[in-house]
């Protein structure tokens, strides 16, 4: 497994080490909402790990500060950006990427990832996570802005791959190829989001097994699980929907399962961003991935199933 | 945020297709962009519009989280509409949501289906200011004590440094206690109040507050935080209202924590 984008690779010498060093190797973890502070602050058996949306704390101050805090003095942070726009033809903002930057040095997260989609055009921030056509003219684009991030936050990102809807006419190439171009090119790692490749698989009509033989499973940094939805396309056909909405299908239980026996145990988050259930429910789902984990932990590295913790 | 170098560094066929795509996200009356399509050259319309939905949606949400008291009042089908309009009018420019929604009130104000609540756009300016104090930098308020080490004679020529989180709302209607009143889950009682009513928003610790002001409060305030001396923002205040109560009032504002230090003149 390479760790390469797991670890930050050097602290920022001027800023002050406030937080512990959590350990987040073999860990699972789930996404962190506020209204579950209280619950987690009062459980305590969770040994995961939590992952934040970077933008919810780009505020100056106040209570998202205040909360990100607490947990990440109990607890290892991912740092999940979504409106970097990676992937768009225009530069970056700079001004977000200082934002992004500084948010890395305050919290110093174990894990800090981007996604390969963009949402801003022009002027407008779309919200949404945008597909892009996979093309030597894309790649380069996104592997210029890769560089720039990581030379901004001095480290590398995990670069997750995006749930699809439709193709591009232009592609010439797949994804898999694609994003084996940006490791190599940028060095970046790679967030794996198995409910991604799942969805995608459906809605294109590919095999998400052939899909994962073909994806450099060996710079996977972290691994994301999540709810889809079910809707049809214009034939009537299923069309799946990256929802977050409701608990990790059997389905993606079972591709995870063969991810983590060729990965090891990556660091593997469940994400849950609408409808969201008490906090036993999401702690729960966290605690199936964990046992994945641990189940194969134990077969490769025995008396380490925790990792450092 | 845009950059104004745009033009001469984006590859012609990377931002033409970008741009394909995005110009009918917002636009329901544009086809479906033809660069895209289902596998085996399936139809893609379906597709092209969960991204379609998951723009309007998402940020229907985000005004919806923006703006719960407004939601409540209007009913949420009345509000759904009123949002996709104004989604599509001003789309948000900045990547943080929290920022959004800070032309919303100044549209409630024009949208004809509004007219009959003419003081829903003064709720939303209360809420939209909620959202700014709530994210607003964490600095410890000024106290009384602070304010009581000055010399009586050196108050008149005094200013203070409002808090980053404080913030005045003025309406000709009862706009503070409407929005008390839905900004809850419980029950919406009864409002009494008729008259105008002007808000303090503010964050002294972690909770927002939102106060109504006594007479000539707003003056006051609106003179403080402007950066005016003291003595003008009394005068203003006396003048706004022969009730106003200074001492009442320097008691009210620094105990919601609305300001945190002192400029003296020269």
């Amino acid at each position: 497994m390479a760790t390469l984008a797991t670890q930050p690779e050097s602290r920022v010498s001027s800023q002050a080490v406030r937080f512990p060093e959590h350990a987040i190797a073999a860990r699972v973890g789930t996404s962190f909402k506020h209204e579950h502070l209280p619950a987690i602050l009062d459980d305590d058996s969770y040994t995961g790990f939590f992952e934040v949306h970077a933008e919810n704390y780009m505020g100056a101050g106040g209570r998202p500060h205040h909360a990100l805090t607490r947990i990440r003095s109990d607890y290892p942070v991912s740092l999940h950006g979504v409106c970097m726009s990676i992937g768009g033809p225009q530069p970056l903002d700079k001004l977000h990427l200082g934002r992004f930057k500084a948010l890395i040095e305050r919290y110093e997260p174990a894990l800090v990832s981007e996604h390969l989609a963009w949402s801003t055009h022009d002027t407008t921030y779309f919200n949404d996570l945008l597909p892009l056509p996979y093309t030597q003219a894309t790649l380069s684009r996104v592997a210029d802005h890769l560089d720039e991030v990581q030379e901004a936050i001095g480290r590398p990102i995990l670069l997750e791959n995006p749930s699809t809807y439709l193709i591009f006419n232009e592609s010439t190439m797949s994804e898999t190829d694609f994003i084996r171009a940006l490791v190599r090119r940028t060095g970046c790692g790679l967030l794996l989001d198995v409910n991604n490749v799942f969805v995608s698989a459906a809605n294109l009509g590919f095999s998400a097994l052939d899909y994962l033989a073909d994806y450099p499973l060996n710079h996977v940094g972290e691994i994301h699980l999540a709810g889809h939805a079910e809707q049809q396309d214009d034939e009537g056909a299923l069309l799946l929907i990256d929802s977050h909405d409701g608990p990790v299908a059997d389905a993606v239980w079972k591709l995870f399962g063969i991810v983590i026996s060729q990965c090891g145990p990556v660091p593997s988050l469940v994400e849950w961003d609408s409808a969201i259930p008490e906090w036993p429910i999401l702690k729960a789902e966290a605690l199936a991935a964990q046992a994945v984990l641990d189940r194969h932990a134990r077969s490769t590295l025995p008396g380490k199933v925790h990792g450092a913790a | 945020m845009a950059q104004l170098d745009l033009p001469a560094q984006i590859p012609s066929e990377a931002s033409a297709s970008a741009a394909a795509f995005a110009s009918a996200l917002l636009d329901p009356d544009r086809r479906t962009p033809a660069q895209v399509a289902g596998p085996d050259g399936k139809a893609a319309e379906k597709r092209y519009n969960v991204y379609r939905n998951n723009v309007t949606v998402s940020l229907i949400e985000a005004l919806a989280a923006t703006f719960p008291a407004t939601r409540r009042i209007t009913g949420e089908d009345f509000f759904r509409a009123m949002a996709r309009f104004h989604i599509r009018a001003s789309p948000p420019t900045s990547p943080l949501l929290f920022e959004y929604g800070r032309g919303f009130p100044g549209f409630i104000e024009r949208y004809d289906y509004a007219r009959s609540m003419p003081w829903l756009a003064d709720v939303a300016r209360i809420e939209r200011a909620w959202l700014d104090a709530y994210h607003a930098a964490d600095v410890p308020p000024l106290s009384l004590q602070d304010l009581a080490a000055i010399p009586p004679e050196r108050l008149g020529e005094l200013m203070l440094v409002p808090h980053p989180a404080t913030h005045i709302v003025f309406s000709p209607y009862p706009a503070v206690s409407i929005f008390a009143a839905n900004r809850s889950a419980g029950p919406v009682g009864p409002i009494n109040a008729t008259g105008p009513e002007r808000a303090l928003v503010t964050r002294s610790a972690l909770d927002v507050t939102v106060r109504t002001l006594p007479p000539g409060g707003f003056a006051f305030l609106d003179h403080l935080t402007k950066g005016k001396t003291f003595g003008a923002a009394v005068a203003a205040a006396t003048a706004a209202s022969p009730e106003f109560d200074l001492s009442a009032n320097i008691v009210g504002v620094l105990q919601a924590g609305a300001f945190t230090a002192i400029h003296q003149g020269d």
